[in-house]
């Protein structure tokens, strides 16, 4: 049931970071009211103390914002959520370039080849 | 708060702890791992004054642990400990009758959360009900202290995954204590704010489970391996 995680980095921001996908998927939309703390915990498995943190993590980032009494909402503000994803990508970016570079090749090699797939997946569809 | 001073508790020969001093902060989950033998069941024992200490102090909420604590502190057994031939109902009616803070509205949305026919008797039940069973007996009590001895060991994945539900589901954590002795490190880590690893009666660290991942990148097992060398 732990799964889900990598239980060797904290589970707080790995939360966070699926809440963060759901929003830039669209599964979250702006605006929307995130599960109770509890429900949370209880979909993830997780010790809702872990999940408080991750709420208080993400209101931090500004990202969601708690209304007292009411719970706790995706901002409405739609430049957060377009730097949500923009960090989203420089982070997947970084990580293909890393993995490519430590395979030896080139930028040049690199650009072409991610442009070769591209190009395949289209004829392919 | 509990607070352990000094604790040394010896069986005849045998030394199950020495000289532990320890003390855990009200709220939250606190998991105590280490080996067999290392002195868990005893150390929850002595917090539930059912063994009394050969030497050292022991306090709960700053009141002296003797027997009588079992109003403040619900606990449970790693044996089965039940009269077989009552029903589910009657088990939990007469726990309810022993302890004030018992909550039968809990216990009940308990019954159905772990899908239980009230009417079965205890003697009848299969083991993983029977677990589920002392899961809801001490999980119904608003005690400000919750033990739990071994709450996994012994039953099957479905039963188990049924108890870290019902924990989380059902503990206050922000205003119950919870320390619980396990084996089953990876299923339970996600629950735990804290551990305390133990090793031949001696308490060898202390820590907050989500310190360890963000300071030494270790998962729960790895860190007790670590503290065990």
């Amino acid at each position: 049931m732990t799964d889900k995680f990598d239980t060797s980095k904290p589970i707080y921001k790995q939360i966070a970071d699926q809440l963060y996908w759901r929003m830039i998927r669209g599964e979250l939309q702006p605006g929307d009211k995130l599960p109770s703390v509890r429900e949370c915990a209880v979909e993830f498995k997780v010790n809702p103390n872990t999940v408080a943190r991750t709420y208080n993590e993400m209101e931090r980032e500004k990202v969601v914002k708690t209304k007292r009494g009411q719970g706790t909402f995706v901002t409405t503000d739609e430049n957060v959520l377009f730097d949500l994803k923009e960090s989203m990508k420089k982070i997947h970016i970084e990580e293909f370039v890393h993995e490519m570079e430590e395979m030896g090749y080139t930028e040049e090699e690199m650009v072409a080849s991610l442009q070769e797939y591209l190009d395949g997946r289209d004829t392919n569809d | 708060m509990i607070e352990i001073n000094g604790l040394t508790k010896k069986y005849l020969t045998k030394t199950a702890l020495q000289d532990v001093t320890l003390k855990i902060e009200n709220g939250g989950i606190t998991g105590l791992i280490g080996e067999n033998g290392s002195g868990k069941s005893t150390l929850l024992k002595v917090i539930a004054g059912l063994v009394r200490p050969t030497n050292g102090e022991v306090t709960v909420n700053g009141k002296a642990v003797s027997r009588r604590i079992a109003t403040d502190v619900a606990y449970l057994s790693e044996l089965d400990a039940y009269y077989p031939f009552f029903t589910v109902q009657q088990m939990i009616d007469f726990e309810a009758s022993q302890f004030p803070d018992f909550d039968k509205e809990r216990a009940q949305a308990m019954i159905s959360f772990m899908k239980l026919n009230p009417s079965s008797k205890m003697k009848t039940l299969s083991k993983g009900n029977r677990g589920r069973v002392k899961i809801i007996l001490a999980l119904s009590r608003n005690a400000p202290i919750i033990l739990m001895d071994e709450p996994l060991s012994g039953l099957d994945p479905m039963v188990r995954e049924s108890i870290v539900e019902s924990l989380i589901s059902f503990v206050d954590v922000e205003n119950q204590t919870v320390i619980i002795t396990t084996h089953e490190i990876n299923e339970m880590e996600p629950l735990f704010d804290r551990v305390i690893a133990i090793k031949n009666g001696r308490i060898l660290a202390t820590a907050d489970t989500e310190t360890i991942r963000d300071q030494q990148n270790l998962r729960l097992i790895d860190w007790l391996k670590q503290e065990y060398r």
